[in-house]
């Protein structure tokens, strides 16, 4: 019953979608971070999207290949009695565009909301198709 | 007799699997709006409906080779028609390659929505139409 697999299928994209929404979460929460865990500034985070075959010859999901960091400099300010300034007295900060995130955090909403409005529409389809007949 | 009561359902059955198949095209579509590469697909519903209605039994056959008078032929099996699987035509490029349209599948989502339901009235109502005719009330 090819009806179902709507189900794999925007299941695939809608958990895809709240892991792109999980890496925009912790750039933004990290926007001002000055050192990671590691002790470098923290890298912006960004998910890359497959499509995964799912059965049939149409139908097809989605799921995260890899998580890339970005190797853009740092943001460097100059703030000699940081704790954390090297000797020239800049402090560098984490290498996350806010504004990148916030429009990334939209479409990945957008697409979530998009997706979970084609699972509720298969599943009413689905309910008047047991109810053939009647 | 009976298959004469039944054509018209077996017509409005074939309709409502193609539907429901593009309606999981349609889904896989939205589903990857956002994959970098994806080629958004979809088929022609009326060309596809008429292949699968029109030859009722060579359709159904295809691919299986009957090769022996015993075999049982596979006419109106759970075997869903087959379909001719297209690309769409892109409307905007992108730069990742991407040629989802999701305002149009949307629109296609909804449009095929509605006429799934009205197929599946049509056998509701063809359905009630010969219970009356059976009870002869």
């Amino acid at each position: 019953m090819s009806m179902f697999s709507i189900f794999n299928v925007s299941g695939s994209a809608v958990s895809a979608q709240a892991q792109r929404l999980n890496v925009v979460a912790s750039n933004l929460a990290n926007a001002d971070a000055v050192a990671g865990p590691d002790g470098q500034s923290y890298k912006a985070r960004q998910v890359q999207f497959q499509t995964v075959p799912m059965g049939g010859p149409g139908s097809a999901g989605v799921k995260v290949q890899t998580v890339t960091e970005s190797d853009q400099p740092g943001r460097r300010t100059y703030e000699p009695s940081h704790p954390s300034a090297d000797g020239e007295g800049y402090v560098t900060h984490s290498n996350v565009n806010p504004v990148e995130e916030m429009v990334n955090m939209i479409s990945a909403s957008r697409s979530y909301q998009n997706n979970v409005e084609v699972m509720n529409t298969a599943k009413s389809l689905l309910l008047k198709t047991l109810q053939m007949g009647n | 007799m009976l298959e004469q009561m039944t054509a018209r359902l077996d017509f409005h059955g074939k309709a409502l699997m193609l539907r429901s198949q593009r309606q999981q095209v349609l889904a896989s579509n939205i589903a990857n709006a956002d994959t970098p590469g994806y080629v958004a697909r979809d088929f022609d519903f009326a060309q596809a409906l008429q292949k699968a209605a029109g030859a009722n039994g060579t359709r159904a056959t295809e691919g299986v080779a009957m090769t022996d008078a015993r075999h049982l032929s596979l006419q109106g099996g759970p075997g869903s028609p087959k379909t001719d699987l297209a690309y769409t035509v892109q409307t905007q490029p992108s730069q990742d390659r991407n040629t989802v349209d999701l305002d149009r599948e949307r629109a296609n989502f909804v449009d095929n929505t509605v006429r799934y339901e009205s197929t599946l009235r049509f056998i509701n109502g063809h359905v009630k139409t010969m219970l009356s005719a059976i009870t002869g009330q």
